[in-house]
């Protein structure tokens, strides 16, 4: 099967910036895929690559097939959901959805019924008659999406679609978005900073930094077996283990990583994870806590309901050997 | 603890003595300091210049007696009558093509102005573009206008212009034309034209260049995106968002236009245009009712015009 969109070896250079920086990756059709990084990785920019927005500076993009090279963005069959949604304000919600048939000059009865259509699918029934200045900013991105999935595009964009919305709209909306991409069947690429929101609704997660793809994997895989330090760090903020420390209880000398969840308490063990504990925050069914081994502060998340020790005692740490992960993208 | 030991209590003490009151006092009643700030301009809108305006209108309600040449105090729509006189109207309406030329022509020169202004000018092309823009309105209105009369005269730099270029039949052949034509442009409505052109320019740039800016760049994004060739970007987009802007300059120039009565004193015919018309209705002939339904007219249109320009949608986007 053709990929939906391959990047070859793609960079965008602004200046002496390098905003992307030799990429290449496949995104298969059908996948929901994200691309998830800090702001500056180049995550936007590679979504706007494939827009049409931008053109790359070196490097070879397809989709479907068809290389877009020097393609314009308005002969792309694919469409965005931008991040500050980007309705035109002098439309109502209807016009704004059906702008794409407007401009196909599709008649104006067939394209407000289709537009209507649109809307229902993001559950914004009869909401065509308003403003985008009249709506929340969780209905202004519903219609941001009906006026994207209106044409239905070979690939949507969606650049960090749920960044501005409160977390109980976001969650929502995860949950609505994942139900939509499965109705539609269309291949969706989603930019987002939020490491929770990539591996809860992506099939594949790819993470940038410093406009470099670092890995590309499902979530699992990212989770469990990050190939880096920044990957352990930024996706579930992991224990990155330093080589020596490693060596110290008998691994190999090489850089590893433990999630803080996969690391217990040990009753009335002394051995060579034992410390104080420097730092304790309650998270409701958890507790996090900051331990430190004698100069390393190993992060553990406890359950809450039993007995959690309390600031400045000693405690000694356990975890099974096969949690421990060492990373290969890393000397 | 010591750092806070040093700290003063929870409440700051008023250290500014009767000017801290005053801030306080204020601070207390944001109302009171607002109606306050608000009083001078009321005063000099309502009673200046409302005022002046009312006392005005008033005016055109009276007439003035043909034989003793004094204004009669009653109330009388006679001086309205008079404004359909074939001459007068023949004022207004010469005066309204002028102003509707001016702005068309203006609006069609200004946007791509204001839109390269807009989209690519930065840092000092930015400074560059209101020097340009704003300079001409620091020099003097009466050698702009004295300086364009030589510019525009037979022996003048532009018919030595079109001399160099060969082009002499073609400004002869503009000047033969009935009505916009004349003698040479400096006597013509052509030069007027191209004298108000110049003159109003700037107030037409302006407000369109701050509609465009205010259009966000993803807008432009969004309408690409969905499929819009960039001419239908402009026309479904830039253009309707810029509306209010040109709608905006469009009031200044029409309404400077219509006001205006020493441009076309200088430079073109010797027909009168409103301004001139009101000019001589006070002065000369001492009939200040008719003075006054002239300047009647362009608040008139200018409602008209406005009233129109909302039911068309012009500032939806507001």
């Amino acid at each position: 099967m053709i990929p939906a969109v391959t990047l070859q070896s793609v960079s965008r250079h602004f200046g002496s910036v390098r905003a992307l920086d030799d990429v290449s990756l496949t995104v298969g059709q059908g996948e929901f895929f994200a691309m998830l990084g800090p702001s500056g990785s180049g995550k936007t920019t590679c979504l706007r690559l494939i827009a049409g927005f931008e053109q790359p500076t070196s490097g070879h993009i397809e989709i479907f097939g068809e290389a877009v090279g020097g393609i314009p963005p308005y002969r792309r069959n694919v469409n965005t959901v931008f991040q500050d949604y980007a309705l035109f304000p002098h439309m109502n919600v209807r016009e704004n959805v059906a702008f794409s048939l407007m401009l196909k000059k599709v008649d104006k009865a067939v394209r407000e019924r289709e537009a209507e259509a649109a809307l229902e699918m993001v559950k914004l029934g009869g909401y065509g008659e308003r403003r985008p200045g009249q709506l929340s900013g969780g209905q202004r991105q519903r219609v941001a999406l009906a006026r994207a999935i209106i044409n239905k595009p070979k690939v949507l964009l969606l650049d960090e679609p749920l960044g501005a919305l409160d977390l109980k709209l976001r969650e929502q909306m995860q949950e609505e978005l994942k139900a939509l991409q499965r109705e539609l069947g269309i291949t969706f690429i989603f930019v987002t900073h939020d490491q929770g929101e990539a591996l809860s609704m992506a099939d594949r997660v790819a993470v940038f930094s410093l406009g470099k793809l670092v890995q590309v994997g499902t979530p699992e895989e990212i989770y469990r077996k990050p190939n880096s330090r920044f990957v352990a760090d930024f996706v579930g903020s992991s224990n990155v283990l330093s080589p020596d420390f490693v060596a110290s209880f008998g691994g190999e000398k090489r850089w590893a990583s433990l999630r803080p969840e996969a690391i217990h308490l040990v009753r009335g063990g002394e051995g060579k994870l034992s410390g104080k504990i420097v730092s304790r925050s309650y998270l409701g069914a958890t507790t996090r806590l900051g331990v430190d081994l004698g100069g390393t502060v190993l992060n553990a998340v406890v359950p809450s309901a039993g007995d959690v020790p309390g600031e400045g005692d000693v405690v000694t740490l356990g975890f099974a050997s096969d949690a421990l992960h060492l990373m290969e993208g890393e000397a | 603890m010591s750092t806070f030991a040093a700290s003063p209590g929870a409440v700051l003490p008023n250290r500014r003595g009767v000017l801290g009151a005053l801030s306080d006092f204020f601070w207390r009643q944001p109302k009171l300091l607002v109606f306050l700030m608000l009083l001078p301009a009321i005063l000099w809108l309502g009673i200046v210049y409302i005022g002046a305006l009312f006392a005005l209108l008033l005016q055109s309600f009276f007439s003035i007696d043909e034989f003793s040449g004094l204004i009669r105090y009653e109330f009388t729509l006679k001086t309205y009558g008079e404004l359909l006189k074939p001459q007068n109207v023949d004022v207004i309406f010469r005066t309204v093509s002028m102003a509707t030329a001016v702005t068309i022509a203006s609006a069609i020169i200004a946007f791509p102005i204001a839109y390269m202004a807009a989209r690519y000018a930065r840092g000092h092309w930015k400074a560059l573009f209101y020097l340009g823009i704003m300079l001409p309105l620091w020099a003097s209105y009466l050698v702009k206008i004295y300086a364009w009369k030589l510019i525009l005269a037979r022996e003048g730099i532009l018919n030595w212009v079109f001399e160099q270029l060969h082009l002499t039949w073609l400004l002869d052949a503009w000047l033969s034309l009935p009505v916009i034509g004349g003698n040479s442009l400096s006597i013509s409505y052509t030069g007027t034209f191209l004298v108000f052109l110049y003159v109003w320019m700037p107030y037409m740039i302006l407000p369109i260049q701050a509609a465009i800016e205010r259009v966000p760049t993803n807008l432009l994004d969004a309408s690409s995106d969905l499929g819009a060739t960039p001419s239908q970007t402009f026309w479904k987009v830039i253009f309707p968002l810029a509306l209010p802007g040109i709608v905006a300059g469009s009031i200044f120039t029409f309404s400077l236009t219509l006001g205006d009565y020493i441009i076309p004193q200088i430079i073109g015919t010797s027909a009168f245009f409103i301004g001139q018309a009101v000019y001589s209705h006070q002065g000369t002939a001492g009939n200040i009712p008719l003075a006054a339904a002239f300047t009647v007219v362009p608040i008139i249109i200018m409602g008209i015009y406005l009233w129109m320009a909302k039911r068309m949608g012009a500032f939806d986007a507001l």
